[in-house]
């Protein structure tokens, strides 16, 4: 397993063009994807756009990203990667 | 003839039938006679048709009214792809034998629902989506389509409310205008309609007797008339032919530079006072937002509105101008322009009294909260600040300093902004003055010419006694122009005008000798003006 933690900076937080944009992301990769809110009250595969946005992530939140199972080391790098370009 | 009122979004005159729009009853069976695994490939194939449908409404979407507006369209397919919305549909086929379409509108409700109690307003709005999604798909799966505009002749459409994919999806040759009962005249269907020139009305009471007759859809007047009379048909026709013939001259005008015979060009930007104005800036074609008036946003507000709130405006007003230029003019109260909640006292001489920058610099948090929006907002598109009613070195060093505090906090925070290119207004015969020193400060001035008219010749606009002694072009005001550009020029300003003068057509030939590099009109007058700049020339001497 591993994990990551993520400052939201995109100012609507996680809308729904990013949300749909870590789905598809996230559905191309051979781990499990993981986005906890930092309270721990929720979380949600990446692979779902309506339950990512259902989470109601604001900017300057900050979540925790764990992948799990697959290559995840490099799966970790990509998603941070994308963290970082799109929210 | 009946009269019925509404509130127009764009002005224009649509003449014909109505045609009362009724969304498809989705009267579907709840129990399927056929097995759990036939229902779902019947989902799954109408899902596949869904999405073609959605790719062409954003490929349509796309042409008509640019990638920002189509993006909803992109949305709604990966929605429809979403797992556990594909899951709650499947659950249901499974466990309760149901059809594909009962299953469908079911999640879709469910889903909307939860959409419609988050806390967030961005997110709320998402419930209209997942539902929009999800009737297309039950259409598809009951055969059911959009009924109305499937006739032949063209018609006035009158419906409760349309969604953004109806307002796209419908044909436009068919289309003559529409009438809704809901919605508002900032709603993304409203935007959609004016992009696409439609004459409409929203909030308007009607009833079933209305299907089939003859109307006069009176954009200008913000009303409808049902059964006209024939004298107001005959009036209206012509006004209409008129209304086209003058479109037609300037839809051609379209694209085109604003540039003079000889090769000069200059920006011409729009005046918006509203986002609502916003369909009517992409709609004229402007290069760009020269003056966004952001006071309206506390005078509809019944208190100070919030860093959100602001933030959500010049966001959606940044976003539809996809990239093209918008200079948002700070706070402008006082005056004339009065919000109860600022508890501002009366004064002898408002027109000389606690506004603007004033007020600004003095209630710094207000400021600093405005500031702070339109900075996010940056990260969205090209944006520019500018500052009104300045007289002093000083008012613009503050102001900027307040600038660089909320740069530096939303840095902290880890809040995206963007670039923000700093301007002031130039209004005051101080201001002229002292040109050369501000314009070190800044990187643009904007001539704000009503104001500055008005203080330099010592004359309230306002008093009808005084029209007598009213020049508009008084050879010192063009004077303070003039100067303003020359001291811009010298130290790397662009200067610009956004008061009414700029739509002074009798004064263009003079702006562009002057040097002015842009401005900024009336949405309605760019057109015009655009075809004047491209019959001057300036190798030729002036007529004098």
């Amino acid at each position: 397993m591993k994990q990551f933690t993520y400052t939201i900076t995109d100012p609507v937080g996680v809308h729904a063009r990013p949300a749909g944009l870590l789905a598809k992301a996230a559905k191309g990769l051979d781990s499990t994807v993981t986005i906890t809110k930092a309270d721990g009250s929720k979380s949600a595969a990446a692979t779902k756009l309506m339950a990512l946005m259902g989470m109601g992530i604001k900017t300057g939140e900050t979540v925790t990203v764990t992948v799990e199972g697959g290559d995840e080391e490099a799966n970790a790098a990509a998603m941070e990667q994308f963290f970082k370009e799109n929210l | 003839m009946q009269v019925s009122t509404g509130k127009s979004i764009l002005n224009g005159i649509a003449i014909g039938p109505l045609r009362i729009y009724k969304k498809a009853e989705t009267q579907t069976k709840q129990t399927s006679s056929l097995s759990p695994e036939e229902e779902w490939a019947r989902f799954e194939e109408a899902k596949e048709k869904a999405q073609e449908q959605l790719a062409g409404l954003y490929d349509k979407a796309l042409d008509e009214v640019g990638e920002d507006n189509a993006a909803i369209f992109e949305i709604h397919q990966m929605m429809l792809d979403d797992d556990d919305y594909l899951e709650a549909i499947k659950g249901i086929i499974d466990t309760q034998g149901a059809t594909a379409e009962y299953a469908t509108e079911t999640t879709g409700e469910n889903f909307s629902a939860a959409f419609a109690a988050m806390e967030d307003e961005y997110m709320r709005a998402r419930a209209t989506d997942v539902k929009d999604i999800s009737r297309r798909v039950v259409n598809i799966l009951t055969g059911q389509g959009d009924a109305a505009m499937q006739d032949d002749k063209p018609a006035i459409l009158v419906a409760d409310d349309l969604t953004p994919s109806e307002t796209v999806q419908l044909d436009k040759s068919k289309l003559l205008g529409f009438i809704t009962r809901y919605g508002s005249s900032n709603s993304h269907t409203a935007i959609l309609a004016r992009t696409m020139n439609i004459p409409a009305l929203i909030g308007v009471d009607f009833d079933d007797s209305w299907d089939g007759q003859l109307a006069v859809l009176d954009g200008y007047n913000h009303c409808v008339y049902i059964d006209p009379a024939q004298e107001l048909l005959t009036a209206m026709e012509e006004k209409r032919k008129a209304d086209l013939k003058q479109e037609s001259l300037l839809q051609g005008l379209k694209k085109k530079p604003n540039v003079t015979l000889d090769g000069r060009e200059i920006k011409v930007y729009a005046n918006i006072g509203n986002t609502s104005d916003v369909g009517l800036v992409l709609q004229n074609d402007a290069q760009g937002i020269g003056l966004f008036r952001s006071e309206f946003i506390y005078l509809e507000s019944e208190d100070f509105p919030t860093e959100e709130q602001q933030f959500l405006i010049y966001k959606r007003v940044v976003e539809t101008m996809a990239g093209k230029k918008v200079i948002i003019r700070t706070l402008d109260i006082g005056a004339d322009k009065q919000a109860g909640y600022f508890d501002l006292a009366k004064e002898e001489n408002p027109a000389l009294g606690y506004r603007a920058i004033r007020i600004c610099l003095t209630r710094k948090e207000i400021f600093k909260t405005q500031l702070r929006a339109i900075l996010r907002a940056s990260a969205f598109g090209t944006v520019s600040i500018m500052f009104p009613m300045i007289i002093s070195l000083r008012e613009v060093r503050d102001a900027k300093e307040l600038l660089e505090e909320c740069r530096a906090e939303l840095k902290k925070q880890g809040i995206a902004f963007g670039e923000v290119e700093i301007g002031i207004m130039i209004e005051t015969p101080a201001a002229v003055m002292i040109a050369e020193e501000l314009a070190e400060e800044v990187q643009f001035f904007s001539l704000g010419t009503n104001d500055l008219t008005q203080y330099t010749l010592a004359i309230d606009r306002q008093n009808p006694k005084l029209d007598n002694f009213y020049d508009p072009h008084h050879p010192a005001v063009l004077r303070m122009i003039r100067h303003t550009v020359e001291a811009g020029h010298r130290h790397g300003c662009w200067v610009g005008i956004c008061g009414e003068l700029g739509a002074d057509q009798k004064l263009t030939e003079t702006f562009l000798r002057m040097g002015l590099d842009e401005l900024s009109v009336s949405p309605a007058a760019i057109l015009p003006l655009r075809k004047l700049i491209r019959s001057i020339d300036l190798s030729k001497a002036p007529e004098t």
